[in-house]
């Protein structure tokens, strides 16, 4: 297969990392000192959870798939930090940074990686599978590209309830070749939703990179041309840059209820899973470049700590913080029971959880 | 009381809905300008709007995997389906998502939508377009499936299926589109998971669903009139949730039992009955149970032969023949 002829990559990226070019972008000059603090201590926040989730896996306490987001930190907080009473979100199986972003605890959140009842699914979802509908997070889901459609749902429910506001639709690169994905892009054009298709485009799907996965003029958001979206591209090692960019977004889902498919470049320093032994399809060099010089925590610490928002001692307190709180949630799901043999039963049908007068409906409805 | 055919009835049902509750949605291929491919939902564009009654592309796995995001946030969406076999192409948002969701979220999300639409064989279609996919989709924990035999029954299940709080799929019948029957005009339902009597007797009892209700009932007659035999006749209704005591109380009271289903043998919907009746009715049994199903292979095109590979009632005759024998 020919590569493309040119990649179109944000102009940013083909720049060495410095200084944000967007800390004077109104969104974030806008932000107070304050607000700047618990962005950056939400990102450690993600970070040290999940690194100690890799304790707790190697301790054989997390079954099934963990597929990590550290080094992706900054697309779902730069994203997040903007979002509305009005505007939802939804995303694939590497759920986590999502998921704390919204604001799900880390106690709920590990409990569920360990499957204890105090787990945010009560044990029953795991990794994958996260939801705070409270939060308007829907999810965690875990085939590829198959929460494209429900995100452009969810974007037409807002807008049908005559809301204003929006759905998030996330996934990762290699989902941009699931029939799915492409019917909601064009559900979405046709019918003008206000959804925003967030491609996390780590660089690989699974262990496949993307010249061997996927056929493109050059990137995977000009495919939105096709079904006349607007699109973008971001750097995401940099926070500033994806909430400015994904502003606009935002605002053409607000203002115009317009569709818009923002691919962010981010990357992934642990395998595809932890079952992933990452030996195949990439080299370590390649992983150590993007850890020492576009690490979207320590860029955004550096620029916090130029604007004298943080000094060094605030950023190490921030981390270590984030450390006992995940050191406590680890603790916490330890010390949590399992869901019992009679919980394996409910949850599946809303009547049969909401048995009373009201309930019309008979009959056996789940089988021995 | 009104006679009405059965597809004035799926469209009495969606219309009453569609007033009681401004969350209700239709949506489908063809539903709104075209007045719907088979008709069901003629007339409810030009009533409710295209707000309410909407035209989607011809993207099973986007439009319902659309119409669960958006149940998930309260709407109601009542999505049909061409036919049920298109559901194929959209297997992973009607099972996965609308099946999973409540599940893996530990109860806190609703899915509260409707898939309607024909899922029946003996339109001289090919396999393609002939699948019954309700033991397929019954299956699954999370969903339900309903599969109305009469203009009656069609009505009050999918009202019932509408204000449901979880995923049901109805699954109706081209060839019962124009049987007409009485149906009352006020407000009724039909609860889920509630079998009926649609014919008493003290012979034989026949279970089925949809159509093959109808061919059954065709059959106890003959049986009757030519064979001095009085046959009990029990519609399912409801795939899932399952009305079991009405089943075993009728074999309690005949004794032998028929099973007759439009889906093939094999995991069929009767293949649960039979289980069913033998562990709890087994010592009520004088004969061992027999089946009539689809003739076991892809449906056949050429009409004369698709006649014979499902049953009819000279199948339906000649099998409850050999339970009495």
């Amino acid at each position: 297969m020919a590569k493309p002829a040119v990649l179109t990559h944000p102009e940013s990226l083909k720049r060495p990392a410095g200084p944000s070019e967007y800390a004077k972008n109104p969104v974030n000059a806008g932000m107070s000192k304050a607000e700047k603090v618990a962005l950056y201590t939400k990102m450690a926040r993600i970070r040290h959870f999940e690194q100690r989730c890799i304790r707790v896996y190697q301790q054989g306490k997390i079954g099934g798939f963990l597929h990590l987001y550290i080094g992706q930190e900054a697309v779902a907080a730069g994203t997040i930090s903007l979002l509305g009473k009005d505007d939802h979100l939804i995303t694939g199986y590497r759920d986590h940074g999502h998921a704390l972003m919204v604001g799900m605890s880390m106690n709920e959140c590990m409990a569920e990686l360990t499957g204890k009842v105090t787990g945010c699914s009560k044990g029953k979802g795991g990794s994958m599978h996260y939801f705070a509908p409270d939060k308007n997070f829907w999810g965690g889901h875990g085939i590829v590209g198959g929460q494209a459609p429900l995100g452009t749902g969810l974007a037409y429910a807002v807008k049908y309830l005559g809301r204003k506001g929006s759905c998030i639709c996330y996934m990762g690169d290699g989902a941009v070749n699931q029939g799915a994905v492409h019917e909601a892009y064009n559900l979405a054009a046709l019918w003008d939703l206000p959804v925003i298709f967030v491609i996390e485009n780590n660089g690989y799907s699974m262990g496949t990179s993307q010249e061997r996965s996927t056929a493109h003029p050059g990137c995977l958001a000009k495919r939105a041309e096709g079904y006349g979206m607007a699109w973008d591209v971001v750097n995401g090692h940099d926070v500033y840059e994806v909430r400015a960019r994904a502003a606009v977004a935002l605002r053409r889902a607000h203002e115009e209820s317009k569709p818009t498919v923002l691919e962010i470049f981010t990357y992934r320093y642990y395998g595809h899973s932890m079952a992933d032994p990452d030996k195949t399809y990439r080299d370590k060099e390649e992983i150590k470049e993007y850890r020492e010089q576009k690490d979207p925590v320590l860029l955004f610490e550096k620029e916090l700590i130029a604007e004298k928002v943080l000094t060094p001692q605030k950023a190490k307190a921030i981390n270590e913080a984030a450390m006992e709180e995940a050191d406590a949630a680890a603790k916490f799901a330890d010390e949590s029971p399992d869901p019992t043999p009679a919980d394996v039963t409910k949850d599946i049908y809303w009547e049969e959880d909401n048995r009373g007068p009201d309930t019309s409906s008979r009959g056996t409805i789940i089988f021995e | 009381m009104p006679v009405m055919s059965y597809r004035e009835a799926l469209r009495a049902a969606m219309r009453e809905e569609l007033r009681r509750d401004e969350k209700v949605v239709l949506m489908g291929e063809e539903v709104a300008q075209f007045n719907g491919a088979y008709k069901v939902t003629e007339g409810l564009l030009k009533e409710f709007g295209p707000k309410r009654v909407v035209d989607t592309p011809i993207s099973e796995a986007g439009f319902i995997g659309l119409g669960i995001g958006a149940s998930m946030l309260g709407i109601r969406p009542v999505m049909e389906l061409m036919f049920w076999s298109f559901s194929y192409v959209a297997l992973d948002q009607i099972v996965n998502n609308a099946g999973n969701i409540r599940y893996m979220s530990g109860g806190l999300i609703n899915c509260p939508i409707v898939i309607r639409g024909p899922a029946n064989g003996g339109t001289n279609v090919g396999a393609t377009h002939s699948h019954t996919p309700e033991a397929v989709l019954a299956s699954h924990p999370g969903i339900k499936v309903v599969c109305p035999a009469t203009p009656y029954d069609a009505k009050g299940l999918m009202k019932a299926a509408i204000r449901d709080n979880d995923p049901v799929y109805v699954m109706e019948n081209t060839i019962l589109y124009n049987d007409k029957g009485e149906v009352p005009e006020d407000d009724y339902v039909v609860p889920l998971g509630v079998a009926d009597v649609k014919r008493a007797g003290d012979d034989l009892t026949i279970v089925a669903h949809g159509r093959a209700v109808i061919t059954s009932l065709k059959a106890a007659e003959i049986l009757e009139s030519e064979h001095g035999v009085s046959v009990e006749v029990v519609d399912l209704r409801s795939i899932r949730p399952l009305d079991e005591e009405t089943v075993l109380a009728s074999v309690r009271k005949t004794h032998r039992v028929l099973l007759v289903e439009e889906n093939k043998p094999f995991c069929g919907v009767d293949a649960q009955i039979a289980y069913l009746i033998q562990s709890r009715a087994f010592d009520e049994l004088d004969a061992p149970i027999h089946r009539v199903s689809s003739v076991d292979a892809p449906q056949i095109y050429c009409k004369r032969l698709e006649d014979q590979q499902i049953p009819n009632p000279a199948r339906v005759v000649a099998e409850a023949l050999k339970v009495l024998a």
